[in-house]
């Protein structure tokens, strides 16, 4: 059949099982928004700023690794959706962003609305194509696609310019795609796994470190089954949590900047280290050069770069972390061999001994809110089910190491850019994923605003998100810094003229609840959470000077935490960190 | 150390800046870089000559290959290779001098490809050091302009870099 430029894109998405479109209309883009005007297979979602669009589609693949998509006009269409692009790019997040170009003829010219769309995202994804021939087109999105959801994801726009989409064709969208230069691996060599095992059984003090790709792999089953297994310990990055079940024995938790005492020095401690899907990222690791000094290192990751980036590796293992660990766990079990009982069992002593030290218990108040105990009833009332989004700063801190998250796709958040502005967008995608889940946004009264003009958004589509915001009047990680690290000068992290939440959750058309006292924490979650079909913008106003411990600063060890204020009230600049 | 790389991309445009930018958003060096048709309407060769640690150069090689216009790499310097660079050198030569570069020109079996009153053009291939070296012979003050293509290179034998 002969379709115009613009049918084959709708087409194509259809084809392509695309639900979804999180997008803006504008100029060059008009021909693709008038071809949605005319069908209802695909369902375009409208959001307020084009930014919000790529967190809504990031948010959607993250809840359920189904390909995120974004269709924008040319020009300040693209550049607003960067920041969006570059947090799908550095989580690994699976998305094709369709933009409108100017058309070919006018490309060069510094025409309306122009921008080098190829060049201004190159650094920030996985793949780029501008088409140049209507024929072309069906192709390139099939493998946009193909690129976008496969080895390890990202991010893929496809730029097109106006002409082209106005052009007719004849349509067929491709059946399968092959590119002579992209053949992700993702079984292990045979080798590598059966020294890896050989290692793992023999190991004294192991433990098994495991990164966002156990969950964009779908492998935290096979990840659950390898732990009890071995009986081994387990830690997740930030970008981890939900691989292991919090509430598995074996589970340390968070390791890191902001980890337990017993997941990082366990770390410190351990002989033989099984990473999967792990990048040994700053945040992670600490100073490199006191990292795990006694541990042989096996690394499974999707993309040879990542092993062997950052740190020695003893056995590198390319494939994906479904299928090495399932290749793992049939090597272990058809070795014979059984850990080493006796050893295991006074290397969880140790553990034991550091899990005592409770490095995330907190003091709690009647006075005043502390905003871990908000997260913790958050998990209490939404039964440790919720799909919980985040900003970025203390309060994602604070949801990572006190929500407890059971099952994976549950956390979502921008843990390698560290995008404010991404929680309330990314719950869009989330909620219109999962229409019947309750899914709470994690935020802070600074964060939320970088991108507050989304709620019109939730109110156009009905989306009964939950936000939760640790209101403290601060940027409080800038503050905390400063606190650490600038002797107290806190320099331009006061939120100054703050809007009142209520009013202003009000005005969209939502309900607002402010919180000020903490006996009324647990009955405005519940309260709010009974609203099924409505958003609820509930105002915590928390403890300001509260800090996230236990800390690891930066260029420390992980042997180096410090867990805890001092009694005297000196920052930990000033006792240890200095 | 000093690597020189191979690569056969695809003949796109914006390949050359993928390349070019992944260099220089990761710190890495480039000494020279090289890109040209084949035989081949769909691919392009570039050499590029780096230099940097073992693990840099790792990281190169992996970042390289990751990148979907990148089709096939071969790091040179891991076999037996050969290296050539084509050098354009515009001399002042003049009185006694003038027959003092034409027997340098001579000594490094180069040719003079222009002559005017006043200068001399000379062409000189080699691999890179032995340009250096021709380049420290002729003294600094008489050099009007130094013009280097950059390394092309192939591996000797039966070693062949194609799909």
């Amino acid at each position: 059949m002969e379709l115009t430029g613009a049918q084959i894109v709708v087409q194509s998405l259809k084809d392509e099982g695309v639900e979804l479109v999180f997008g803006y209309p504008g100029g060059a883009a008009l021909h693709i928004y008038d071809a949605f005007y005319s069908q209802e297979d695909v369902r375009h979602i409208l959001v307020r700023h084009e930014q919000g669009a790529t967190h809504a589609a990031d948010g959607y693949a993250r809840a359920t690794g189904k390909t995120g998509v974004v269709l924008v006009t040319s020009g300040p269409g693209v550049t607003n959706t960067i920041t969006g692009i570059a947090t799908a790019y550095m989580d690994s997040i699976p998305m094709v962003v369709l933009s409108g170009q100017v058309p070919t003829h006018l490309i060069g010219d510094d025409a309306f609305q122009e921008v080098d769309t190829v060049g201004i995202t190159r650094p920030c994804v996985k793949h780029n194509f501008l088409v140049r021939d209507v024929k072309d087109l069906a192709e390139t999105i099939k493998r946009a696609f193909y690129i976008a959801n496969s080895g390890r994801p990202g991010p893929v726009v496809v730029d097109i310019p106006k002409d082209i989409t106005a052009q007719r064709v004849e349509y067929t969208y491709p059946k399968e795609v092959r590119i002579r230069s992209y053949a992700p691996v993702t079984k292990g060599h045979s080798k590598q796994i059966n020294r890896a095992a050989d290692l793992l059984l023999n190991a004294r003090r192991p433990i098994i470190y495991t990164g966002g790709g156990v969950v964009l792999a779908n492998a935290a089953r096979q990840l659950t089954a390898l732990v009890d297994k071995l009986g081994y310990p387990c830690t997740n990055t930030l970008m981890g949590l939900g691989g292991l079940p919090s509430d598995h024995p074996l589970f340390l938790g968070m390791l890191g900047m902001h980890g337990t005492y017993e997941a990082n020095m366990a770390m410190y401690e351990c002989d033989v280290m099984l990473s999967v899907g792990a990048r040994f990222d700053d945040r992670v690791t600490g100073d490199l050069a006191k990292f795990s000094p006694k541990a042989k290192i096996i690394h499974v990751d999707i993309d040879p770069a990542s092993i062997g980036k950052n740190v020695r590796v003893e056995v590198p293992i390319v494939g994906d972390a479904g299928e090495v660990l399932d290749q793992l766990l049939v090597a272990i079990a058809s070795s014979g061999s059984l850990p080493r009982r006796d050893d295991l069992d006074a290397w969880w002593k140790m553990i034991e001994s550091w899990r005592g030290r409770e490095s995330l218990a907190y003091d709690l108040s009647d006075e005043v809110i502390k905003p871990q105990y908000v997260v913790q009833k958050l998990h209490e009332v939404t039964l440790g089910d919720a799909y919980v989004t985040s900003d970025v700063g203390q309060h994602q801190m604070w949801a990572a190491q006190y929500y407890g998250f059971n099952k994976p796709r549950r956390w979502i958040n921008s843990g390698g850019l560290g995008t404010m502005g991404f929680g309330l967008p990314a719950a869009i995608g989330v909620q219109l994923a999962h229409p019947e889940s309750a899914v709470a946004c994690v935020t802070g009264e600074a964060s939320i605003m970088m991108c507050i003009q989304e709620l019109s958004t939730c109110k156009q589509y009905d989306l009964p998100i939950k936000v939760v915001n640790l209101n403290n009047r601060y940027m409080g990680m800038v503050r905390q810094w400063q606190e650490f690290f600038y002797d107290r000068r806190y320099s331009h992290s006061y939120m100054d003229s703050l809007p009142d939440f209520v009013d202003l959750a009000t005005s969209f058309g939502h309900t607002g609840l402010r919180v000020d006292k903490p006996g009324d924490v647990e009955g405005a979650l519940r309260e709010a959470f009974a609203q099924k079909d409505r958003l609820v913008f509930l105002d915590f106003l928390t403890d300001q000077t509260e800090n996230v411990y236990p800390m690891i600063a930066a260029g420390a060890g992980h042997n180096e935490m410090v867990l805890k204020p001092a009694n005297d009230g000196t920052a930990p600049a000033e006792r240890e960190l200095a | 150390m000093r690597r020189i790389l191979s690569l056969l991309v695809e003949n796109e445009p914006g390949a050359l800046s993928r390349i070019a930018g992944l260099f220089s958003a990761r710190g890495y060096n480039i000494e020279s870089l090289t890109v040209a048709p084949t035989d081949d309407d769909s691919l392009s060769r570039m050499t590029i000559v780096t230099h940097g640690s073992e693990q840099i150069i790792e990281q190169i090689t992996k970042q390289l290959n990751k990148l979907i216009d990148v089709v096939r790499l071969l790091d040179l310097t891991e076999g037996r290779h050969i290296e050539r660079e084509l050098l354009l050198l515009k001399v002042v030569a003049q009185g006694t001098d003038r027959e003092e570069v034409k027997r340098l020109v001579d000594i490094f079996r180069g040719r003079i490809i222009d002559v005017d009153g006043e200068t001399y053009t000379i062409e000189l291939t080699g691999p890179g050091d032995k340009l250096n070296a021709f380049l420290e012979t002729i003294p600094s003050s008489s050099v009007l302009e130094v013009v280097r293509s950059g390394v092309s290179g192939i591996a000797r034998g039966e070693r062949a870099l194609r799909l």
